[in-house]
């Protein structure tokens, strides 16, 4: 699987024009590292709410930008929140990961 | 080249930068004006200050979710004609029905896609015009508490009962009147005479629902209801004196005919509602007391007082105003006898 879905990621770049998806790159590399720090923070302070609003979040955007495994496990971090479930194990450096890799191939997505 | 559709100005409520920016670019682009909140709190605040044809409204948020800013909103006079169209992830579905159901105008699915966003925007701006229009066009013909309540309860035929006071006043010897002006004088005077009763009446939170000819008909503690609608209506009737009396002074000047008017005052229950067809209805009370205000009035000539009330209406008002009971007597229409008083008029007790 891809780390951006380019059918998904082209369809941005239609829609926002080539000067605009940098701003739209930036403020995602901007923010997904605050929510991915706020659901660190929410799962000490056992936080379900906050933990789960966050990981809504992340996936919201993973899924404009098409990266489609950080998407899939912010959903599932997501559902867990939901379901009030706080025992997340190792998933939440998994998250980490799979993002410093989506910010990696954005940054080379840059027009 | 110009727009296809008349910009509009927008809120985009969201959490989210990433989304914010998306939304933002894909209404801009279209012409429209745009501002952003970051969370429900702020947008409600930016709502009840400025003025926005739309909002586009995020569920999951900090501080006050898209629930409670949509209930917010369809609890606000003002705020609930603005159309809200939901945004949210396809996975939200259930929370989607629940605002629609709720009365969300429409909702888009994040990421959004650029045509349905124009498409939802401008129909929503667009539908929103209309409805303008035609809530400007019930004010011209329906007065604001009717409009409310239409708007709030949308249109039925029907009614229930509520207790209120119910006036009417006519002008005295107006076919006499009218026999000696010319029509359009006619016409200005009338308006002249309806202007100066309206402003006594809504004042008094009152409303006028029948004009007839030189004749009206008004009611107190419905749609609106009122502990204190006797007093409310009694007050208004003061009030309809008084200015008549300012503006007679002013035709006298003028060397123009005066007007002398009367008014009766009954309380009780009545039945209220919409009355008509589906095409063509008014929002009227009838009743009882409806009739024994209409018999009052027509009474104001035997007695020679402008203002009569029944014992209901009396016994509401204590010792509020000065009032001369005239017995019971025999009024038109009615097999019992009736206990009339007069309000004294240019004094309050």
């Amino acid at each position: 699987m891809p780390v951006i879905d380019p059918a998904t990621f082209e369809e941005l770049k239609q829609m926002s024009g080539e000067d605009f998806i940098n701003e739209l790159i930036d403020a995602f590399l901007d923010d997904a590292p605050n929510m991915i720090q706020n659901m660190e923070s929410a799962l000490e302070a056992r936080d379900v709410e906050s933990f789960r609003r966050n990981a809504h979040s992340l996936k919201s955007n993973a899924n404009t930008f098409g990266a489609m495994e950080l998407a899939a496990l912010a959903k599932e971090l997501e559902f867990m929140g939901k379901e009030n479930n706080l025992d997340v194990g190792y998933r939440l450096e998994v998250l980490n990961e799979a993002f410093g890799k989506v910010a990696e191939e954005l940054k080379g997505m840059r027009a | 080249m110009k727009p296809a559709h008349d910009p509009g100005r927008l809120l985009i409520v969201d959490d989210n930068k990433v989304n914010r920016i998306l939304l933002s670019r894909g209404v801009e682009h279209h012409g429209h004006t745009v501002e952003t909140a970051e969370n429900g709190r702020q947008a409600l605040e930016m709502l009840k200050r400025g003025s926005y044809d739309l909002v586009l409204l995020d569920i999951e948020m900090p501080e006050m979710n898209g629930y409670q800013v949509l209930e917010a909103c369809l609890q606000d006079n003002e705020l609930r004609n603005i159309p809200i169209i939901m945004t949210s992830s396809l996975d939200e579905i259930d929370s989607v029905v629940k605002c629609v159901e709720l009365g969300a105008e429409d909702y888009l699915n994040k990421p959004v896609n650029p045509i349905l966003l124009r498409a939802r925007v401008n129909a929503s701006l667009e539908k929103k015009r209309l409805r303008d229009e035609q809530r400007k066009l019930i004010r011209t013909f329906a007065t604001k508490e009717v409009a409310d309540e239409l708007s709030k309860t949308g249109f039925s035929l029907g009614g229930n009962f509520v207790n209120a006071s119910v006036m009417f006043a006519d002008i005295r010897s107006f076919t006499t009147l009218t026999e000696s002006l010319p029509p359009a004088e006619i016409i200005e005077m009338l308006n002249d005479y309806y202007a100066l009763m309206f402003e006594a009446i809504t004042s008094n939170g009152g409303s006028v629902n029948q004009m007839i000819g030189d004749g009206l008909m008004a009611i107190f503690g419905a749609p609106v209801p009122y502990e204190d609608h006797c007093e409310r209506a009694v007050n208004a009737a003061k009030e309809m004196l008084e200015l008549l009396e300012a503006f007679n002074q002013d035709q006298a000047a003028q060397d123009k005919p005066q007007i002398k008017i009367g008014i009766g005052i009954a309380s009780g229950m009545v039945i209220a509602g919409f009355t008509g067809t589906q095409h063509r209805a008014t929002y009227t009370c009838v009743g009882d007391t409806v009739n024994l205000a209409a018999r009052l009035e027509a009474h104001t000539k035997v007695v020679g007082e402008p203002i009569l009330i029944e014992s209901a209406t009396r016994t509401a008002l204590g010792d509020a105003f000065q009032v001369r009971s005239h017995g019971p007597m025999q009024l038109k229409g009615k097999t019992v006898e009736v206990e009339v008083f007069s309000v004294t008029v240019g004094q309050k007790a």
